[in-house]
């Protein structure tokens, strides 16, 4: 396998409402950002992939938008996915593995402000069982909780500690959206939002868009003094049908987290993509994370979660701390559909 | 025993708060103030008009020069609809028609007015008809449709590759 | 390391029809996926990866639908990606599983491409009303008819150009079972007298709205067999939609898209080189607008491959002898089903379509506003 490494990662603010800028008007500071602070001339970058969500926007086409964001002329190779920027950057990883092009931009960007995300995301189900339930969001979320509860994964209180040290986590995170020093034992007495989830159990509503610039082999060593090397990235989905599999595990990041070698690793840090306390608590099982590696010192999802860049970000997120030395070794995690139905986990490592 | 479930309406409704974005906004409120404002870009200094993000699709970079057009152009290209649509608003056949506006480098979307259908010609001259002052928004609709001047056709072939001049 | 030799080795399709009420979304998926499966002797636990695409999820009402399709295409515990690239999604989804595949990240890849327009409203799905602005664009053929009057004026193509291509890809469809459009008595008399939707587009002028599946099992070197086809090469390329200086009738993204495929594939000559191509012509004039585009002809004088009946089935280069997108247009799956029935071509196995002594063909696929652009060369040896 080739050495593909992230050499620049920009994001913008994430804001709860941003009304006076489109999602293309979002997203071209942040490509500029990543594109220039890469140091990777613009022609070097042979291929360029992204992650949008039609349904988010309420607009078909939404992607084409960000092509009109980032000078793609001469025409350049690019590529979509409808899905966040995380899923993205596996294709520009694997399309690089091929050995002919050096450096690949990603991007992923979306408002969910437009829409009521909670509703949106009922659409994102089947559509002949569970769509016409509308179940939305946050309930299929709290199911999944519920479950693990009863199953003695975990409690309220572990929740809550997760939510308080997220948003305590995101005040030194200048682009998180939630940012606060409140000690979990305040947060559980706040009323439930769809039991038991509370509000400070969710995700925030965001607006967003985040760039990374990967590089490989001497390109990335030219233009980074420490680049954050992808040593593994795999993903892998689950049935979507909730009855089918166990709620209280999950068994595809486990998966993928094998594939990656991650399980037995020693990780300084980990930046999960959990919209919802409870699905950290899962995930970290899954991973089988025991040896003290700090959990999403960005403050993770529940500080900003802007759909369809916020996986690019964990990887972001942990590329930009072992490049600059915070950490050696990281995972990344981003996850899509309901109750973490599907899962992508990549390993992160500094020379 | 009833017959099977072969299929079923599901109704969806979700409502969505759109932003138009600053770049659109300024010209959309040009537009309500009876002007058309064009946008040139500091790299290839193409002026754009009408467009969805302040920006250069080619260069990737805002347009912050602002660019007085007046509201006569040139058709480059048109077809004429003869397909009613969900949503439509406008009576058929009509015409839809580009409009380059003299200055601008990209042409304006829009509806043709005031003159038959097959007598709309690719080179044609036409000016804009707005709307009454007092119900101007900031919409595209501002503009009502363009006609024609009834000026000679300009050169289409040289219209048409500036136009294409990249 | 190089892009490692790829094999198409499986290949289904559905039959495409307006509405195909019998079948779930699911089911549609899933009648193209078993049967690429069952030509490529596999089963679903065969597969290492899937690589799903489709054209907007507003035309069946279901967000990222391939996560509600993951049981139905056997994904579970595996890798799924699902591709959107407006039109071109079918054959930019088949090059992103190709890339799978050379790159040695996975060995045996099932690709699905599909559409079940019929769920929702495809018109409106295209465009849902925006506001500030009026609804001028009256589907994709009111986008594309002003680029056809200004390629008719650039050419001096006669005006029947266009109904020979719709009569054209209907006889060629009468003989592809799986085809939309079945009309056993079209003419250039019926095509003319149609109603013009768009001028210069008439209603059989113009691709139908279907419902539809393809599907590609695609495998390195080990796992390729002797009637299966070989990626010679593969191309994406993209402009943007709104740029000043376009052109959008000979769009720049499909002419240097052409000079990569074909330079992979070692073509220097398309028009010898190449046996037949499967492009996708969604609107009849489009024929000849292509083949200019992918250098088959000069500028100006591709219509003359038509009109004189190059491109015609019996003719030296056949373009879409499986009745194109003219005879079937579910749109997410229409790139792949260029791209699969070029595959289906150089392995001998396009059954009454099939052009004698097809080698080596092309497969194109483009979308959004002329802009976005996939294109492969499949060949039936090993490159």
């Amino acid at each position: 396998m080739r050495d593909v490494a992230v050499v620049s990662f920009a994001q913008s603010p994430s804001v709860r409402r941003n009304r006076t800028q489109n999602e293309v008007e979002i997203l071209m500071p942040v490509v500029s950002e990543a594109v220039e602070r890469s140091g990777v001339p613009k022609e070097r970058i042979g291929f360029t992939c992204s992650g949008s969500c039609d349904y988010l926007a309420g607009q078909p086409f939404a992607f084409v938008w960000g092509l009109e964001a980032i000078g793609a002329w001469p025409p350049i190779r690019e590529s979509h996915v409808e899905a966040d920027g995380a899923w993205a950057l596996y294709e520009a990883w694997v399309l690089l593995q091929e050995g002919e092009i050096d450096a690949a931009l990603v991007y992923g960007f979306g408002k969910s402000s437009p829409g009521s995300l909670r509703d949106v995301l009922a659409v994102q189900l089947d559509p002949y069982y569970y769509a016409p339930l509308w179940p939305d969001a946050v309930s299929l979320a709290a199911l999944q909780a519920r479950a693990c509860l009863d199953a003695g994964k975990f409690t309220e209180n572990d929740m809550a500690e997760v939510a308080s040290r997220s948003r305590r986590d995101a005040m030194n995170n200048s682009n998180a959206q939630v940012a606060k020093d409140v000690p979990a034992e305040t947060l559980l007495n706040e009323p439930y939002l769809a039991s038991p989830l509370r509000k400070d159990d969710c995700a925030p509503i965001s607006d967003g868009a985040a760039a990374v610039v990967l590089a490989c082999d001497d390109l990335a060593r030219e233009v980074s003094e420490r680049p954050a090397w992808i040593r593994a990235i795999d993903h892998r989905v689950e049935p979507h049908a909730l009855g089918v599999r166990d709620l209280t595990v999950s068994a595809s990041t486990r998966i993928a987290a094998g594939k990656t070698g991650a399980l037995n690793d020693k990780l300084d840090l980990v930046e999960l993509l959990a919209p919802f306390s409870s699905q950290e608590l899962i995930l970290r099982d899954a991973l089988g994370l025991t040896n003290g590696a700090r959990i999403n010192p960005s403050g993770g999802a529940l500080a900003a979660n802007p759909m369809m860049a916020a996986g690019l970000i964990r990887i972001g997120e942990a590329a930009t701390r072992i490049s600059n030395g915070e950490a050696d070794r990281a995972l990344a995690h981003a996850t899509s559909g309901p109750c973490l139905q599907q899962n992508l986990v990549a390993v992160l490592e500094g020379e | 025993m009833t017959d099977p479930v072969t299929g079923f309406t599901q109704p969806v409704r979700l409502e969505y708060d759109y932003t138009p974005g600053f770049g659109r906004s300024r010209f959309l409120r040009a537009l309500e103030q009876g002007r058309i404002q064009g946008e040139r870009c500091p790299v290839c200094h193409k002026v754009y008009v009408g467009g969805g993000s302040g920006a250069c699709a080619r260069d990737g970079v805002p347009c912050d020069e602002l660019v007085e057009l007046p509201d006569r152009g040139v058709v480059t290209t048109f077809c004429v609809v003869n397909l009613p649509f969900a949503g439509q608003t406008i009576e058929i056949p009509y015409v839809s028609a580009a409009v380059l506006l003299d200055g601008a480098d990209i042409p304006l979307l829009s509806l043709m007015q005031e003159v038959a259908a097959d007598e709309v010609r690719m080179g044609m001259r036409v000016e804009a008809v707005w709307a009454p002052e007092d119900e101007r928004k900031p919409s595209m609709d501002t503009i009502r449709y363009f006609r024609p001047t009834g000026e000679p056709d300009a050169p289409i072939d040289d219209v048409l590759r500036r136009m294409r001049d990249a | 390391m190089g892009k490692l030799p790829t094999a198409v080795v499986g290949i289904g399709q559905t039959k495409h029809d307006d509405k195909r009420t019998d079948v779930s979304i699911a089911g549609l998926v899933r009648e193209a996926a078993l049967r690429a499966l069952e030509d490529a002797q596999m089963s679903f636990a065969d597969i290492d990866a899937v690589v799903v695409g489709k054209a907007p999820d507003m035309f069946e009402g279901v967000m990222m639908p391939e996560l509600y399709l993951a049981d139905a295409l056997g994904a579970t515990g595996k890798p799924l990606l699902r591709v959107h690239t407006a039109g071109s999604v079918g054959g930019s989804t088949a090059i992103v599983a190709a890339h799978h595949v050379q790159s040695g990240v996975f060995e045996r890849v099932l690709t699905v491409a599909f559409e079940k327009q019929s769920e929702s409203n495809a018109m409106w799905a295209l465009a849902p009303k925006i506001p500030f602005q009026p609804t001028l664009v009256a589907g994709a053929g009111g986008y594309f008819a002003p680029h056809i009057r200004e390629y008719i004026r650039r050419s001096g193509a006669p005006d029947h150009i266009g109904v020979r291509v719709a009569v054209k890809d209907r006889l060629a469809a009468l003989k592809n079972p799986y085809a939309h459009l079945h009309i056993p008595d079209i003419s250039e008399q019926m095509v003319y007298e149609s109603p013009m939707l768009w001028d210069p587009i008439r209603f059989l002028e113009t691709c139908p709205s279907s419902d539809g599946a393809c599907a590609m099992v695609l495998t390195s070197e080990k796992y390729a067999r002797d009637d299966s086809a070989w990626i010679h090469g593969t191309a994406v390329r993209s402009e943007p939609l709104g740029m000043a200086g376009r052109d959008e009738v000979n769009p720049r993204a499909g002419v240097d898209c052409a000079a990569d495929v074909y330079a992979q594939a070692g073509i220097t000559e398309p028009r010898a080189q190449i046996d037949l191509m499967e492009i996708y012509v969604p609107f009849s004039w489009y024929e000849p607008m292509w083949l200019e585009n992918l250098g088959f002809a000069p500028p100006g004088e591709g219509w003359k491959l038509t009109d004189d009946g190059t491109t015609a089935l019996e003719g030296s280069l056949p373009v879409n002898p499986s009745g194109g997108v003219m005879s079937s247009n579910p749109i997410g799956a229409s790139g792949m089903l260029r791209f699969a029935e070029a595959a289906l071509q150089v392995r001998g196995m396009a059954g009454e379509h099939q052009i004698d002594g097809a080698r080596r063909a092309l497969g194109h696929a483009y979308g959004g506003g002329s802009q976005f652009f996939a294109m492969w060369i499949v060949g039936s040896e090993k490159p």
